[in-house]
């Protein structure tokens, strides 16, 4: 909880709402009737609506990204480190905007969400949605606020994935895409982890097929289970180690299947924790958009050619320890860039965290953003004052 | 500008395509981007230049040459530039393969060991030479490879390597005709425009 709000803080946020009547049909072949995003802003819309910067959240992510909602909140959004006056993604200078995508459970349309069809919750029915979805619904939220193109699409992970098929679908619309610790499609080991994190949810007795709210329950163990799997997978070896290493609760073993060494609970609490502000049926919808992400499939596999569409600046960036999105996933798009002619620089950041490194203030890699994202503000600067 | 580089930009076409070898902070990416209107991409991996590139504008990516050049297709690019870095990696001879593979034309700039200067200090002193140009002791220069013009001239030939142009540099003046001369003795710089 702050007691005064930091100077670097964008202050006091409040979500909005935006309702959407026009049909959406989405890759899996059903269509969402009528849906609602909820968002957030940050910074000011300039007189010519060209220092939009959108932030495509990951995994568990939502809309917060930045600020805070009451002066009695524990913690700041989720990526607060990077998003504030003076900060690398510097709202002096960006109107940035940060939204809970479609299927998620913070406030936009999504399984916990009521079905206007039946007057009953979505839950198990709500249908499988893709990050080609996410983008497309992101554009018509973009339509909404006067958004015609942004000055820059930022996504770390999946959020990335996002990024990139935003380059690739409304080239016009996106002047430049920062895509941190992504991948451009998931590996097999990657698909396999998200197998075992929705096998433990539906494996679940209180999963009820996906519609334990009907029934008055949530699967928690199946869900706190995922997110121990995924937690794990998100840092290193060393940041664990460096962390807990062997450090145990009591001066000696118990031999019993209580908790003996710090991980287990450090593990236990980030489970439950995570069950309390996260909905099972999200989870493995965000897991299976993960999964289905794959935009070079449409051109035999080569990368290089879907990316050839692309108009926009990239910048990328990995960090040397993350194994769940690691550098070389990031390498992989930079290559198939540089076939294709276009603009793009890549760091990779020496970062102990894995792949949470991503949500870290580590210095060079704040660094790294804030020099792109001057230049890019520098040049709208220089576009406004060509347009006089 | 570096007397080397401005050389280059001399040397180089407008409107090509090219990938500069440990581009510092983009200064020779910089000039041609605007003067030649080249597209380019640096390899770098010191985080200020990284840095100075965004900064500018101009594409760069992180990578370790000495780990390969492997995901750079054949003759993608038309220059490969290397300037003053090739006496840095761990072995010269596979590079400059590797930069010819890529590449279809490659310039090459390197400091000449075999100057006067380095000679005499050598010879008198008996000790490595440690320059104004060459500011480092044996046991901390980045610099692992000491070799001289004709040294590369010789590679080229057992290589089969075309030698397209020459230049040979001192400080900051440009082919003056008596290092043209004895490139060997008198350049403190070696430039070299090459291909297969």
């Amino acid at each position: 909880m702050p007691d005064v709000i930091p100077a670097d803080s964008v202050g006091i946020v409040k979500p909005q709402i935006a309702q959407f009547d026009t049909p959406l049909a989405l890759s899996c072949g059903q269509t969402l009737s009528s849906y609602q995003l909820i968002y957030e802003t940050y910074g000011t819309l300039n007189e010519t609506a060209s220092n939009a910067v959108l932030i495509c959240h990951a995994l568990s992510g939502d809309h917060h990204a930045a600020g805070y909602h009451a002066m009695t909140d524990k913690k700041p959004g989720w990526w607060d480190s990077a998003i504030g006056p003076g900060k690398a993604i510097d709202t002096n200078h960006f109107f940035v905007i940060s939204l809970n995508n479609l299927g998620g459970c913070c406030g936009s349309t999504g399984p916990t969400s009521i079905n206007p069809a039946t007057g009953e919750r979505w839950e198990a029915s709500f249908p499988m949605v893709t990050v080609e979805d996410w983008v497309e619904s992101q554009a018509r939220l973009a339509d909404k606020l006067g958004i015609q193109t942004f000055a820059a699409i930022v996504g770390g992970s999946l959020g990335g994935m996002q990024a990139l098929e935003w380059s690739i679908r409304f080239p016009e619309r996106i002047k430049a895409a920062i895509i941190i610790a992504s991948a451009p499609k998931l590996s097999t080991q990657n698909i396999a982890f998200n197998e075992v994190a929705r096998q433990s949810i539906r494996r679940d007795p209180d999963f009820f097929d996906g519609n334990y709210l009907e029934n008055q329950t949530v699967p928690t163990n199946g869900l706190g289970l995922a997110r121990m799997l995924g937690h794990i997978t998100y840092l290193s070896d060393d940041a664990m180690g460096e962390k807990f290493g062997r450090q145990m609760r009591h001066d000696t073993y118990q031999y019993h299947y209580g908790i003996e060494f710090e991980v287990e609970s450090y593990l236990r609490y980030q489970g439950e924790a995570f069950t309390k502000r996260f909905d099972a049926n999200t989870y493995m919808l965000m897991t299976k958009a993960l999964d289905y992400f794959d935009p070079a499939a449409k051109t035999n596999n080569d990368l290089s050619a879907v990316l050839s569409k692309a108009q926009c600046e990239f910048l990328f960036v990995s960090f040397t320890t993350d194994w769940r999105f690691s550098p070389e996933r990031s390498e992989e798009m930079v290559n198939a860039l540089v076939k294709a002619g276009k603009q793009v620089s890549y760091a990779k950041i020496e970062a102990t965290e894995g792949h949470d490194a991503f949500l870290f203030p580590i210095p060079r890699y704040m660094s790294v953003l804030n020099t792109f994202l001057t230049r890019i503000a520098n040049g709208l600067t220089t576009e406004a004052s060509d347009a006089l | 500008m570096r007397s080397d580089l401005e050389i280059i930009d001399e040397w180089v076409q407008p409107n090509i395509r090219v990938l500069d070898l440990a581009c510092g902070p983009g200064e020779l990416l910089h000039h041609l981007m605007s003067n030649k209107q080249i597209s380019g991409y640096g390899l770098e991996i010191e985080p200020n230049d990284l840095n100075t590139c965004i900064e500018k504008g101009i594409p760069v990516l992180e990578q370790n040459i000495d780990e390969g050049l492997q995901n750079f297709e054949d003759q993608s690019f038309d220059l490969v530039i290397m300037t003053h870095a090739l006496q840095q990696f761990r072995r010269p001879d596979l590079l400059i393969d590797e930069m010819l593979r890529i590449g279809k034309e490659c310039i090459i700039t390197f400091p000449n060991f075999g100057h006067w200067r380095n000679r005499v200090h050598l010879a008198l002193k008996g000790r490595m030479p440690v320059s104004e140009f060459l500011p480092y002791n044996w046991y901390d220069t980045p610099n692992i490879h000491f070799f001289t013009f004709q040294d590369f001239e010789l590679l080229c030939r057992e290589k089969d390597i075309k030698i397209l142009r020459w230049a040979a540099v001192d400080g900051h003046l440009k082919d003056h005709w008596w290092i043209r001369s004895m490139p060997n003795l008198f350049s403190e710089t070696a430039i070299f425009h090459i291909s297969r």
